[in-house]
């Protein structure tokens, strides 16, 4: 990636760790600090930090913002009240995918944190039918964002915070000083594991930092390479992988997150219509059977016959084997059908599975 | 991790792998700049032994959890040996390079060709050039 590359308030904190930094949608961010793997196991046995600073906050607020979201987001917003987040989607009108977000109800407007990959196309999405009682606003750069995940999440959080954070149940969301920096603690997270997600000022990010680091058994810092090999685990979708706009939240499994029965959404009559129809495939996840690691774009091959392609795929640090997970003809997208990954030229036996691939819950703790 | 080692003795390709000639035989691995340049190592894809490898041409892959790397072979032969031990503890490739992470030994066709190669110096100055 070329010319200047956007930084977070951490960057000399990532350096300082010799922290591998590389290009993502635009920022310099540390992809590991010197091994994913045991960055990966420390997330799913004790807890670790992710500096997720990048990642886009779109503000929406005035009179008629509840009723601009139901119009435009595929999970029924009016389920959720202040203190509460949701999973859900902003799609094209045809259907595809122009980002997966979750959206916060705060009590006095909401707030969308989105890819950073997507944040300015969620912004214009979002500004094409801006009613006049609705504004929009673009908080990316004014907050930092760092996720501690983790089973011991709460014991190093626990000095640093008031009680409030501990009350929340997850998705749920507060306001709460950490480390005496204002922060929105919210309990969310892309790893499968419980913890929290922790949005201040952009000049309180290094404080809340340093005082997660100086904790008793201070989280492990995590890169996005971990970040990447916790969601494949859980089967959680990355938009640009698994999502985009030539895919609808039907073919992606995520219907659980759209509100068919009675959301008027933008792209919500092709969802209707996929639903009741089917759709020709569907995102599958699975598992080698045999030594090897599927990659994006390897081939799906069913009897010989190449159908589908594989959107992400790695080693599974915690089942050390090859996982991934790719669109394939829906009547073998379920678990339990025979695969092969054509991994560059050697056919590599898999087979599909239930999401998560691994026994463990966000909800818990 | 720790600075960068390149042992004198051995030959080097300038896809940073190394050689290491034992008789009519030679053992092959990659080299500190390789293993680290790819990260943690946790798949080695090696040939069968039997296979004949020809210098320049990939003989097997490495994989980190994000990136596949091929291996390149310095010099032609004939595989006559897999290292096991980093099939089953890839991550041995990492931690000694030069040492326990070998990952094939091969018997030579051409040993002359051993000639065309690095020696650690020209590697050193090669690098070097890299980093520019």
């Amino acid at each position: 990636m070329s010319g200047a590359q956007l930084r977070t308030p951490l960057h000399a904190r990532h350096v300082a760790l010799g922290a591998r930094l590389a290009g993502f949608a635009g920022w310099e961010m540390p992809l590991l600090y010197s091994s994913p793997s045991a960055e990966h196991r420390a997330v799913r046995s004790a807890s670790g930090v992710f500096d997720v600073s990048h990642m886009g906050q779109l503000e929406v607020a005035g009179a008629g913002s509840r009723a601009y979201l139901q119009s435009m987001l595929t999970n029924d917003v009016t389920a959720i009240g202040p203190g509460q987040g949701q999973y859900s989607l902003l799609l094209q009108d045809d259907g595809g995918t122009v980002d997966d977000l979750i959206v916060y109800a705060l009590p006095d407007r909401y707030l969308l944190v989105v890819n950073a990959s997507n944040t300015d196309a969620c912004r214009q999405r979002l500004a094409e039918r801006l009613p006049g009682d609705v504004t929009l606003a673009d908080r990316s750069r004014e907050l930092a964002m760092l996720a501690l995940q983790g089973p011991t999440w709460g014991e190093v959080l626990g000095p640093l915070a008031g009680p409030s954070p501990f009350d929340l149940d997850y998705f749920e969301i507060t306001e709460d000083a950490v480390a005496g920096v204002p922060c929105l603690v919210a309990r969310t997270g892309y790893t499968g594991e419980a913890g929290v997600e922790l949005m201040c000022p952009w000049d309180g990010a290094l404080a809340v930092w340093d005082a997660l680091m100086d904790a008793p058994a201070p989280p492990a810092p995590c890169g996005l390479v971990a970040r990447d090999t916790l969601r494949m685990e859980m089967g959680y979708p990355l938009y640009g992988q698994e999502l985009s706009t030539e895919r609808t939240p039907i073919e992606a499994g995520l219907a659980w997150a759209c509100d068919l029965e009675g959301g008027g959404f933008a792209g919500a009559e092709v969802l209707r219509a996929q639903r009741a129809e089917g759709t020709a495939e569907r995102l599958c996840i699975f598992s080698l059977t045999e030594p090897g690691i599927p990659r994006p774009g390897h081939g799906v091959v069913v009897e010989g016959d190449r159908v589908g392609t594989v959107t992400s795929g790695t080693l599974s640090p915690t089942l050390e084997v090859g996982i991934g997970m790719a669109y394939v003809p829906s009547e073998v997208a379920g678990a339990d059908h025979d695969l092969s990954i054509d991994v560059r030229g050697k056919l590599k036996a898999a087979r599909t599975a239930r999401r998560p691939l691994v026994g463990t819950s966000p909800k818990k703790g | 991790m720790a600075e960068g080692t390149y042992p004198a003795g051995l030959r080097y390709h300038h896809e940073h792998d190394w050689v290491r000639t034992e008789g009519d035989e030679a053992v092959f691995g990659i080299t500190w700049y390789a293993q680290d340049a790819l990260g943690e190592i946790v798949y080695y894809d090696p040939p069968e032994p039997g296979t004949a490898i020809a210098k320049d041409s990939a003989y097997g892959e490495l994989e980190s959890v994000k990136a596949v790397s091929d291996i390149y072979a310095p010099a032609s032969g004939e595989v006559v040996a897999v290292n096991q031990d980093v099939m089953d503890r890839p991550e041995l490739v990492n931690e000694d390079p030069y040492g326990a992470g070998w990952l094939i030994r091969v018997r030579l066709s051409d040993p002359a060709e051993l000639d065309a190669l690095m020696d650690v110096d020209a590697y050193q100055a090669y690098l070097a050039g890299l980093d520019g």
